[in-house]
């Protein structure tokens, strides 16, 4: 279901269904929080500069979460710190959308059974949309994440609720 | 440049019952242990002699020596009674290029050592840490809080031997 579904040769208009107007609109430009958490982080900022290029899907970083779209958990989530990132996604509007990014943000990573200060997981504080495997994922990977994210919203309905 | 030999009698010279013991027989580094109460006076005195200018504090650690009774409750879980906790001081003069190792002990049940944060300031977050993970309380320092762990971490310290994590920390859920 693209965005041209039909296009008049001489008019410049263009026909869709404004659900499908909508959802092209908000994944081509998903602002994401200004934040990084561990070595994820690192990896992210690569993603972000030239030779990854993240502006090219329309990902920027924005200082404040008020006006960000989705949050990429890159790192250690430490309990400490989930509070904080509990209270940066509730700032979030709606809709919003999570990435996990790496081992220790997917699952605690390395730090699974001896880590007494490592939440298991970010997903017991906020939900997420996207796991990203690796320790630290790669800048292809991440962006492999961001497509599958972009993918999840080209089909979400305006309408419909979805889970 | 002084080796730990000759900072010991130094030492010894000066403090006398306060400087315990010089430790040679580890596969490490020399290091003399010292009383628990008098580590600011005898930091003072490295720092400031002339042949000695101990000018770094390059680490402070605290260490669980686990040597209490250990004691398992029917589910298995140890608890350690009684024993000792170390604190370490790794200094070195930058000037004179010499490095020592002091030690103090503290009992376990009720761990104090005198702080060092008037003669160097950088100890201030060592020793914060160190209480933070062992529960060493270093008397007079200017604020010994929490560092690492969350302020209302009231689960004790966690890198001590018989530490256990709890269930849930915040609603949160803690083991994996």
């Amino acid at each position: 279901m693209g965005l041209l579904d039909q296009e008049f040769t001489e008019g410049n208009i263009v026909i869709a269904k404004t659900e499908d107007l909508f959802n092209w609109a908000r994944l081509s430009s998903l602002w994401q929080v200004g934040f990084g958490l561990a070595c994820c982080a690192i990896e992210m900022m690569a993603t972000s500069a030239s030779h990854y290029d993240f502006d090219r899907f329309g990902v920027i970083p924005r200082p404040s979460p008020r006006q960000s779209d989705v949050i990429i958990i890159s790192g250690t989530v430490t309990f400490k710190m989930a509070i904080r990132i509990k209270r940066l996604y509730e700032q979030m509007p709606d809709p919003k959308y999570v990435i996990s990014m790496g081992s220790c943000s997917n699952c605690g990573g390395p730090y699974w059974e001896h880590g007494y200060h490592v939440l298991k997981g970010v997903d017991r504080v906020i939900p997420v949309d996207v796991y990203v495997p690796g320790c630290p994922p790669r800048p292809e990977a991440l962006l492999e994440g961001l497509l599958k994210l972009q993918e999840k919203i080209r089909h979400e309905s305006i309408v419909k609720k979805s889970a | 440049m002084k080796t730990a030999e000759e900072i010991f009698n130094k030492l010894k010279e000066k403090f006398g019952s306060s400087i315990i013991e010089l430790k040679t027989d580890k596969p490490l580094e020399p290091f003399i242990l010292v009383n628990r109460l008098e580590v600011d006076k005898i930091c003072l005195f490295l720092r400031d002699e002339r042949d000695l200018l101990f000018d770094s504090l390059m680490n402070l650690s605290g260490v669980d020596d686990a040597n209490g009774e250990k004691i398992k409750d029917e589910t298995g879980l140890e608890t350690i009674n009684g024993g000792t906790l170390s604190v370490y001081y790794h200094l070195e003069s930058t000037n004179l290029r010499h490095k020592l190792t002091l030690k103090t002990s503290t009992e376990r049940e009720k761990p104090e050592v005198v702080t060092v944060t008037e003669i160097w300031k950088g100890a201030n977050w060592h020793e914060r840490e160190a209480y933070d993970m062992y529960g060493v309380v270093f008397l007079n320092h200017p604020d010994l809080r929490r560092i690492l762990m969350p302020y209302d971490w009231e689960f004790g310290y966690p890198l001590r031997k018989d530490y256990k994590n709890p269930e849930f920390y915040q609603g949160m859920k803690v083991p994996y």
